[in-house]
């Protein structure tokens, strides 16, 4: 069956998802940042909320809370994870 | 160490600014190192009690705390390091603790690790075992991660990866002991160590012992950083590391950078991803492993108070609310504690802690009268210089103390980083970012008064240099308590029924002028990219006090110092110029007055040359010499003109008479008032701000530019305003 790939800004508040991958589209530097603060292949992220506008949006990873703005979200492939 | 390395650390003024007491065989090195919000700096403390030192770094910005511990009788220096998550420094904090670690090898490192995030905690362990120096851990916050229901075997933890592991918990002392014990141990070798070294799986492992052997014949030999964990750097294309190895090796650099492009290819054809990637889930994997084997969890309720809290603070309506409140019960404590009330015994009464510190500058001032008629030179300096000017700006350490008291236990409690997460997209609009909103609300930017000083040093909060420079240039608009009485007293002049709109007026041009200037400077000086914004929301903790108050001691001390050096020397020199040459005596042989005085002293020249200029301005002679005082510090201005309009010893009451001189004065009019004010508002950062700019950015290029940029925006601002209000007729 094939599953629908979503990038991270794709999720709603409250949803889960397994990353996939990292996409090859961001710098190194926020790739090796993102990888350094958690985001790894096979973890799983939960979006808790978005900021009073919209961004930066609050996840929760590896049992941590985490910003980040959706630029840098959008590239973190996630496959949802119904619960 | 490598004489080579220790070379191209610039020799480490570490080396040339040793540790207290410092004799040339210094204490052996323990290094704390950790992910930030692992509470390591209450650890440190915890370790090193209060006799601590910030000591700075050479041409980076951020200070290391230092410290002493004794341990068997030994005394050891215990280094702070900035947190970082990981050995591929990204922020100026990061940088700092990555050099260290690599360029000063300590004997051994403490590293500080959160027992409640425990598989990204070890995921920088994981990297400090790479680096073959011995490791300690300290298992900190152990008492928290009991009470989410976590329980972390601390002993199968220390089998697995070859070190101690010892649990404590930073903010009481426990676990102290066994941790100082642990060090001294390792250090003296009667507890060797032997870390775990991670295994990277297959193909890369192999890619990393090829790599390896090519360099093993190549770099000097150390006691540290051999050469798998230079393979493993070049494979993961460190950038920095890879730099520094083919320059070690640089007869064989290209050669080198061949098998590495090559090793990393192959790699990347196996798995279909590049090598840092790879590298990093090793290191994940090992991190996972560990804490899967390590971590006891009783599930207890998700719904813990953090998540409580920020429910309702990030939340999209409350969260901006709440925000402004908590700023505004800060600036209402602030003046409340420092300078509103009176709390403190003083002369019979109470006074305010700012009263207090007046009083006794204006009783030294007293005392200083008695020198006028003998030395009317030696009374001139002391008191204009030492007594006015530097008890002018010492008279801001209550307010200054309370503002850092109040930011610290805001910063310890982790509220700091949801406003940041609240105002990011906010401010990112003008090319600031969240974190930026501190920095500029320390300044004044709540129009209540504040300090571009502290300021600036809040930027220290913000992980990236062009982030940090364009939020320190913009700063010192806000309207700091020094411009107040600047205000006050043009106001009462000039508009004294429209005093609240004026006042808002000012606030909100502040804001206008600081935002839109950020918004120019990223798309011109400081272009770029905006850097990202990836920030942990740590979870809420009651503020230590301990740890809030030596931190507000250390920096409140900063500022006294300036005051008593920088500030001192300006003021002098300033004195001076102002005093000297004295006009010959009247014809009738009594002395000049002291604003003929005044006109005749360099200053008075200087302000005359510049009157040409000003004068699109509106600005005469007189307000020039004030405004050139008030280079050095704002407060300068007012007085100054009081001097040029010789009321200072005629009239106690100073502000409301120089209020009524100027409405009298020939040439103002509410025009030439408005136009002043908005350039005391915006011209050159004060004195103090320039040596914290210079201090912070390590070089002279930013406070210079700070200085030039603010001053010519100031000047056509209040240039246009003036010819503009004078065309439709207000002048």
């Amino acid at each position: 069956m094939a599953v629908t790939l979503k990038t991270l800004p794709g999720l709603l508040d409250g949803e889960r998802g397994r990353i996939v991958r990292i996409g090859r589209t961001g710098s190194r530097s926020v790739r090796q940042r993102l990888l350094d603060m958690g985001i790894t292949r096979g973890a799983e992220v939960q979006v808790v909320r978005r900021a009073p506008m919209g961004d930066p949006i609050e996840v929760v990873v590896k049992n941590y809370h985490l910003a980040l703005r959706e630029k840098e979200a959008a590239l973190i492939e996630v496959e949802p994870v119904v619960s | 160490m490598g004489p080579v390395r220790r070379r191209r650390r610039g020799g480490g003024a570490w080396d040339g600014d040793p540790a207290p007491g410092g004799a040339p065989g210094r204490e052996p090195l323990i290094a704390l190192a950790g992910n930030p919000n692992a509470g390591k700096t209450s650890l440190f403390n915890a370790l090193t009690g209060s006799v601590q030192q910030v000591s700075n770094y050479p041409g980076v910005t951020v200070e290391c705390k230092e410290g002493v511990l004794r341990a068997g009788g030994r005394p050891y220096t215990v280094v702070d390091l900035p947190g970082t998550y990981s050995l591929t420094a990204y922020s100026q904090e990061e940088v700092v603790a990555r050099d260290f670690l690599l360029n000063h090898p300590p004997g051994v490192i403490v590293n500080v690790v959160d027992a409640t995030n425990l598989e990204r905690n070890l995921y920088f362990t994981v990297q400090l075992l790479e680096t073959r120096t011995p490791v300690v851990i300290a298992l900190n916050m152990a008492d928290l991660a009991e009470k989410r229901g976590i329980r972390v075997d601390h002993t199968a933890l220390s089998k697995m990866l070859g070190v101690p592991v010892i649990p404590t918990v930073g903010s009481r002392g426990t676990g102290v002991e066994a941790l100082a014990e642990a060090c001294a141990g390792v250090i003296e070798g009667t507890h060797p160590v032997t870390p775990t070294l991670v295994r990277y799986g297959h193909v890369v492992d192999e890619e990393v012992d090829a790599l390896a052997e090519k360099l093993a014949g190549l770099l000097p030999p150390g006691p540290h950083r051999t050469a798998p964990w230079f393979a493993v750097k070049l494979l993961e294309r460190d950038g920095p590391v890879s730099a520094e190895v083919f320059r070690l090796a640089a007869a064989r650099a290209a050669e080198l950078e061949a098998a590495v492009a090559a090793a990393a290819a192959r790699v990347e054809r196996h798995f279909d991803d590049d090598a840092a990637t790879i590298v990093a889930e090793r290191r994940y994997g090992v991190a996972a492993g560990a804490a899967r084997q390590c971590v006891h969890i009783t599930p207890l309720s998700r719904r813990d108070t953090t998540e409580k809290i920020d429910a309702v603070v990030c939340n999209r309506v409350a969260g901006p609310v709440i925000l402004v409140g908590v700023v505004a019960a800060l600036f209402f404590w602030v003046f409340k504690l420092s300078d509103e009330w009176a709390w403190i015994p003083w002369a019979g009464g109470w006074a305010s802690p700012t009263g207090v510190v007046e009083g006794c500058f204006e009783a030294l001032s007293g005392l200083l009268d008695g020198l006028r008629p003998d030395y009317p030179m030696l009374h001139s300096l002391l008191d204009a210089a030492l007594v006015k000017g530097v008890g002018g700006v010492l008279g801001f350490v209550p307010l200054i103390f309370f503002m850092f008291l109040f930011i610290a236990a805001l910063e310890d409690s982790g509220y700091i980083a949801r406003v940041a997460f609240i105002l990011d997209r906010l401010l990112r609009a003008f090319g600031l970012q969240g974190k930026s909103i501190i920095a500029l609300i320390v300044s004044g930017g709540l129009g209540a008064g504040g300090c571009a000083v502290p300021g600036v040093m809040a930027t220290r909060t913000l992980r990236e240099e062009k982030d940090r420079i364009i939020t320190m240039l913009v700063a010192p608009f806000m309207n700091c308590g020094a411009k107040m009485p600047v205000y006050a007293v043009l106001i009462a002049a000039f508009f004294p029924d429209r005093r609240t709109p004026l006042m808002l007026l000012l606030w909100g041009l502040s804001w206008v002028v600081a935002l839109c200037a950020a918004w120019v400077l990223r798309r011109t000086v400081l272009r770029g990219e905006q850097t990202p914004f990836v920030m942990e929301l740590p979870p809420y903790h009651m503020p230590v006090p301990r740890g809030v108050l030596l931190h507000t001691a250390e920096r409140t001390w900063l500022y006294i110092r300036k005051a008593g050096t920088v500030i001192l020397a300006i003021n002098i020199l300033l004195w001076a110029v102002m005093y000297f040459p004295r006009p010959p005596a009247n014809a009738d042989g009594t002395a000049p007055s002291p604003s003929e005085a005044v006109a005749h002293s360099f200053a008075g020249r200087a302000g005359r040359a510049l009157e040409p200029v000003t004068a699109a301005a509106g600005f005469d002679w007189r307000v020039n010499i004030a405004l050139i005082g008030g280079f050095a510090a704002k407060e300068v201005v007012i007085g100054a003109m009081a001097t040029v309009y010789a009321m200072e010893e005629e009239a106690p009451d100073m502000d409301a008479s120089l209020s009524a001189r100027l409405r009298e004065a020939p040439g103002w009019n509410p025009l030439r008032a408005f136009a002043m004010m908005l350039f005391v508002m915006l011209y050159a950062p004060c004195v103090t701000t320039i040596a914290v700019i210079r201090r912070e950015t390590g070089t002279w290029k930013w406070p210079l530019f700070a200085t030039v940029y603010a001053t010519t925006i100031a000047f056509v601002l209040a240039a246009a305003v003036f010819q503009g209000g004078r065309l439709l007729g207000f002048g």
